[in-house]
């Protein structure tokens, strides 16, 4: 129901899903942040034995660029959340969104595709995704990317933002670009882009969203004792979404990073079965 | 939903609303904020806890009517309920090691400074309190900040009560007089804080500034509130909202505040046409 756009997960569906478990007697409570208005040790306190966290995407990343929080720049959970949760694409909507004409998306993810047909569908002239590789290493499935294609969607690869310009009213105006050319393969054994010297380019835009992936939410770890993470900050799980602390059980992309629907709902299949396993075994 | 169990108007455009919400009570401290939904398909804005009582259950929250959704809560009375209202988030004050402090509080900004002012004078702390409005028909809490403070100067930009002047003026005063303070913590709007720690930054004296950034998600989601503090990205919601105000990109917070100004300024328009025309039929 957050950032997913319409076009690729109907919120029907998710709302099925949701009503399915709340007939099988799940109760869900709304307004609640775990870290900050209750922690895992209250919930262990209050008599549950075990707990699951699947708390997803966090804190958007960004590159660190000059003129990166000048108006007109968002991160893609920012203006996915303007647009899906909050509405801005329909009327009655109360949350404001930019009407921009010319919108540059960084990143080549599922996230970067949602944001690119997101902004083409309210109406943004240009959109265009700058990815730092070929199209061999978009790593968003094929299919949304012939999607966004299809939809008009411009594709700018092997290029990479180096710095964001802005107007005396610290509006973005442009992005200034450098092209890539593919080296050697990375430790991730995908080829590691290289700058091209003297390729600078400056790309027209009054919006600019990044798309980079994000790194996961802070506040559960860092109230929860005997959580470890990985350098990356999620949460470290074995196959079946055992934490390092007993009767915390975790999965989707607080555990993976950013992934899709498909692995989180896969994950907390797995880590249901073991949470039934370690009640009954306890008893 | 969470019942408004009182509502009393501080000013003519300032309102003040005690909310019954037990949880977001027992965990609240000075500093924090929650973010509240008056309908369905409504804003989420993010408010301050004025004052909280863990006990009775009850969070306060002063707002400023600014804009449609603030208009929106306005609209509601006594015995009317909020439909969402998450909190305590953000980190609490740090008070504990405070022994001698200013506080100033600037305009609707004293709704945030008397839960610090009051928490630090619980804690025993000397508190030495600063506020100032643009007029004698904006002041608000003054009562309160008398109780919580050693002593207590009011301004106003034109004089209609207290002195006349700027809260910089007096805190410049003070220091000049051979006041030290432990630390000087700032909250209003940002040109004064800019310019509170300005001057603090010439006496080398360590300042506390509340940051309220543009906020959507409020947990660590959307990125919306970054700022710059010492040159490096922050994120109001999860590593503040208060920061060392020395190190605070200020000019870049105004710009990023004013993203919405237009928009914001339509949608109050249309808001006060509609509920208008309500009121006329």
């Amino acid at each position: 129901m957050y950032g997913i756009p319409e076009f690729r997960l109907p919120k029907t569906i998710v709302q099925q899903e949701i009503e399915g478990l709340k007939e099988m007697g799940v109760e869900i409570e709304c307004n609640t942040v775990i870290g900050r208005s209750q922690t895992v040790d209250e919930l262990f306190e209050e008599g549950y034995e075990a707990v699951f966290i699947g708390s997803g995407a966090g804190l958007p990343n960004f590159m660190n660029l000059s003129g990166e929080n000048l108006k007109g720049v968002y991160s893609a959970n920012e203006f996915l959340t303007r647009c899906n949760l909050m509405k801005a694409y329909q009327k009655g909507g109360d949350t404001p969104l930019q009407r921009a004409k010319r919108a540059v998306i960084v990143g080549g993810g599922n996230v970067a595709m949602d944001a690119a047909r997101c902004a083409k569908r309210l109406g943004v002239g240009h959109v265009y995704i700058v990815y730092r590789r070929s199209m061999e290493e978009l790593p968003a499935r094929k299919e949304e990317v012939e999607h966004a294609m299809e939809e008009g969607i411009e594709f700018l690869l092997l290029r990479n933002p180096i710095r964001v310009l802005g107007n005396e009213e610290g509006w973005i105006r442009g992005v200034e670009c450098v092209e890539m050319e593919l080296g050697e393969p990375d430790e991730s054994g995908r080829c590691r882009p290289v700058e091209k010297n003297g390729s600078n380019f400056v790309l027209e835009a009054d919006c600019m969203i990044m798309a980079i992936g994000t790194s996961p939410n802070p506040l559960i770890r860092s109230t929860t004792e005997g959580l470890e993470t990985n350098r990356k900050g999620c949460l470290v799980c074995d196959e079946q979404g055992r934490t390092t602390r007993e009767g915390v059980f975790a999965g989707g992309d607080a555990v993976s990073g950013a992934a899709t629907v498909i692995l989180a709902m896969g994950a907390g299949k797995t880590a249901a079965k073991a949470i039934d396993e370690y009640i009954k075994n306890k008893q | 939903m969470y019942r408004i169990l009182r509502k009393q108007r501080l000013n003519p455009t300032v309102t003040r609303m005690v909310i019954d919400a037990p949880k977001v009570a027992r965990k609240a401290q000075a500093g924090q904020f929650v973010i509240l939904r008056v309908k369905e398909d409504g804003e989420r804005i993010p408010l301050t806890i004025a004052d909280y009582d863990a006990m009775a259950g009850t969070v306060t929250i002063i707002y400023q009517i600014v804009g449609a959704t603030t208009m929106l809560l306005d609209r509601l009375e006594q015995g009317d309920a909020i439909l969402d209202f998450v909190g305590p988030l953000g980190r609490p004050s740090e008070v504990k090691h405070l022994h001698k402090v200013c506080v100033i509080g600037g305009g609707v900004g004293c709704a945030i400074a008397y839960p610090t002012a009051k928490a630090l004078h619980e804690n025993g702390a000397e508190v030495t309190l600063i506020s100032g409005f643009r007029n004698k028909d904006l002041v608000i809490l003054q009562e309160e900040f008398q109780a919580v403070s050693k002593t207590c100067h009011l301004v106003s930009d034109d004089g209609s009560t207290g002195k006349k002047g700027l809260v910089t003026d007096v805190l410049k005063e003070l220091i000049e007089q051979g006041e030290s303070f432990d630390e000087v913590i700032a909250i209003g709007p940002l040109v004064m804080m800019k310019f509170v720690c300005l001057l603090t930054k010439q006496y080398s004296i360590k300042t506390i500034v509340s940051m309220n950034p543009i906020m959507i998600d409020g947990t660590g989601m959307c990125g919306c509130c970054r700022l710059s503090v010492g040159g490096e990205m922050k994120f109001a919601c999860v590593d503040g909202p208060d920061f060392d105000g020395h190190a605070v990109d200020f000019d870049e917070a105004i710009s990023r505040s004013s993203t919405y100004r237009e928009h914001e300024r339509k949608a109050r328009e249309e808001a006060c046409n509609l509920f208008h025309k309500e009121v006329a039929s």
